[in-house]
């Protein structure tokens, strides 16, 4: 299996742990990537406030390099917010038939050109349908049993494309997780927003959102996340949202790197803004249930 | 009911400044077949920090009543969880309605409005200078665009855990400029369209 790899900014900045336990993992599961040279951002939740056009040539270029450089295969993105707006350019282009025109008449600047042939695939879409739990339970070294998981989806991963995964009721994660040995909390605050980019704007509606979902996580050892700025408002704002007992948040690849045997290090664990000692403690358990 | 059209007025002769799309005209007709069921209010996680629900902004603004609407915080308080877009039994692109309407105030709208557009637009400043977006200078630019004293002092619990994690830096410049053509022929095909 090869994918074209678009890590996207957040990947290459605070969100490197993200990145390095994808490609770990990845790895391990027999995934080969090929990242698209001299990608650039894709304009993140920022660029359709600003211009529309921009909003569909910025990812659109980065598609058409893909394209040039990467024929056939599909593209997989990690993070959600530029997975979909990856993913809108080829929707937009066939609800309106003007703006393959109007791309590529941008894109003609750099000498590209985007044909609309590529597929764009969220990570967690590649994990749970191309690898699938089987492949993924077949990897595990540590199973993580008796640990209790929390899947948190977003939003842009699930909604408005529902390609993978009921935008609703979310589930795409739950035999993933049963394949590591875990359980999954049930909980249906899974799909509900963490207030993006409102935490910069409007930190205290953002604030409101995060809360809900931090105690509705309150059974969980530990909620795993599939985009950097969910992991950030998750993690980061706890204090401010007035949480009192820190829960643990990680990247689902963490945690599979976890159950595959790669050690902290390997999966970055120091990197993450709350991990508790509990965590740590129920994943040294798992560790010595195996020998 | 009556058209309003809006003159195309792009709000700074700036270089990083971006034309307005079709105006209010534009958006209107992104949510005519509004039924006003209020399915888009009952979805939305932020409606309760909003002045004017959802549904009540879509009839004002089918109304024509682009001062009303751009005086409304709801559409700023969007943060495009597609809830609404994924529910309106009209189906509705209401997530896209409420971007237009952002850049609708940036560009139209009072002071007020366009200070809040600062935080969208000085992230693409970031990107069309650095092709990937840095975020501490991003935050450094916001800061300074925003004019706010206290603002940054917000930020510095952040700051401090992300610091201490090795995550605060420059990242590298290897695509600084490439996205320089792109965002010019953007902007010149905006200018005409
Ligand atoms: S859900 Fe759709 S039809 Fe119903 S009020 Fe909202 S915009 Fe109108
Ligand atoms: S997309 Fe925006 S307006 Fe619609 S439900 Fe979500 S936050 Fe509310």
């Amino acid at each position: 299996m090869r994918y074209a790899y678009y890590p996207g900014c957040s990947l290459e900045a605070s969100a490197e742990e993200y990145d390095i336990s994808t490609r770990r993992v990845l790895n391990r599961l027999g995934v080969e990537l090929s990242e698209i040279a001299d990608w650039t951002c894709c304009g993140a939740s920022a660029v359709e406030p600003v211009s529309r056009l921009l909003t569909l040539a910025l990812p659109a270029r980065n598609l058409a390099l893909a394209e040039r450089d990467a024929a056939g295969l599909d593209m997989l993105v990690p993070c959600s917010a530029c997975y979909l707006n990856h993913l809108r350019v080829s929707r937009e282009c066939a609800a309106d038939r003007t703006l393959p025109g109007r791309i590529n008449e941008a894109l003609g600047a750099e000498g590209l050109s985007y044909a609309g042939k590529i597929r764009v695939r969220h990570l967690l879409d590649v994990l749970a349908k191309d690898i699938g739990p089987e492949a993924v339970a077949a990897q595990v070294s540590h199973r993580l049993e008796g640990l209790v998981v929390a899947p948190y989806y977003g939003c842009q991963a699930l909604r408005p494309f529902a390609l993978f995964d009921d935008p609703e009721h979310p589930r795409s994660m739950d035999a993933l997780i049963s394949a590591l040995g875990a359980t999954v909390l049930g909980w249906d605050m899974g799909g509900r927003c963490c207030g993006a980019s409102l935490m910069a704007t409007r930190r205290d509606v953002a604030l409101v959102s995060v809360a809900a979902i931090l105690e509705a996580a309150a059974g969980a050892d530990v909620i795993v996340t599939v985009c950097p700025m969910c992991q950030m408002n998750l993690e980061a704002y706890q204090s401010q949202a007035h949480h009192a007992n820190t829960i643990s948040v990680l990247y689902l690849p963490q945690l599979l790197g976890l159950a595959f045997g790669l050690s902290d290090g390997q999966t970055l664990l120091d990197k993450n803004l709350a991990v508790t000692d509990a965590l740590k403690s129920k994943l040294r358990a798992c560790e010595a249930a195996r020998i | 009911m009556k058209k309003n059209t809006h003159p195309l007025i792009s709000f700074t002769p700036e270089t990083h400044q971006h034309a307005v799309d079709g105006g209010l005209a534009a958006i209107q007709g992104m949510v005519r077949a509004c039924m006003q069921c209020g399915t888009c209010t009952a979805s939305c996680p932020n409606a309760f920090a909003m002045d004017l629900a959802p549904r009540q902004m879509w009839r004002l603004l089918l109304f024509g009543l682009q001062q009303e609407v751009l005086e409304s915080r709801t559409f700023w308080l969007c943060s495009s969880c597609y809830s609404c877009t994924l529910r309106c039994p009209r189906g509705l692109p209401l997530t896209a309605a409420m971007a237009a309407l952002k850049r609708l105030a940036g560009a139209e709208g009072d002071h007020a409005n366009r200070k809040k557009a600062l935080f969208y637009q000085e992230f693409m400043r970031n990107v069309e200078q650095n092709g990937r977006v840095q975020e501490m200078g991003f935050m450094c630019h916001y800061f300074l665009a925003m004019r706010d004293p206290l603002l940054p002092l917000e930020y510095t619990p952040l700051g401090l855990k992300l610091l201490g994690k090795g995550k605060l830096h420059l990242g590298g410049s290897a695509q600084r400029g490439r996205l320089g053509p792109l965002f010019a022929k953007v902007r010149s095909m905006e200018g005409a369209s």
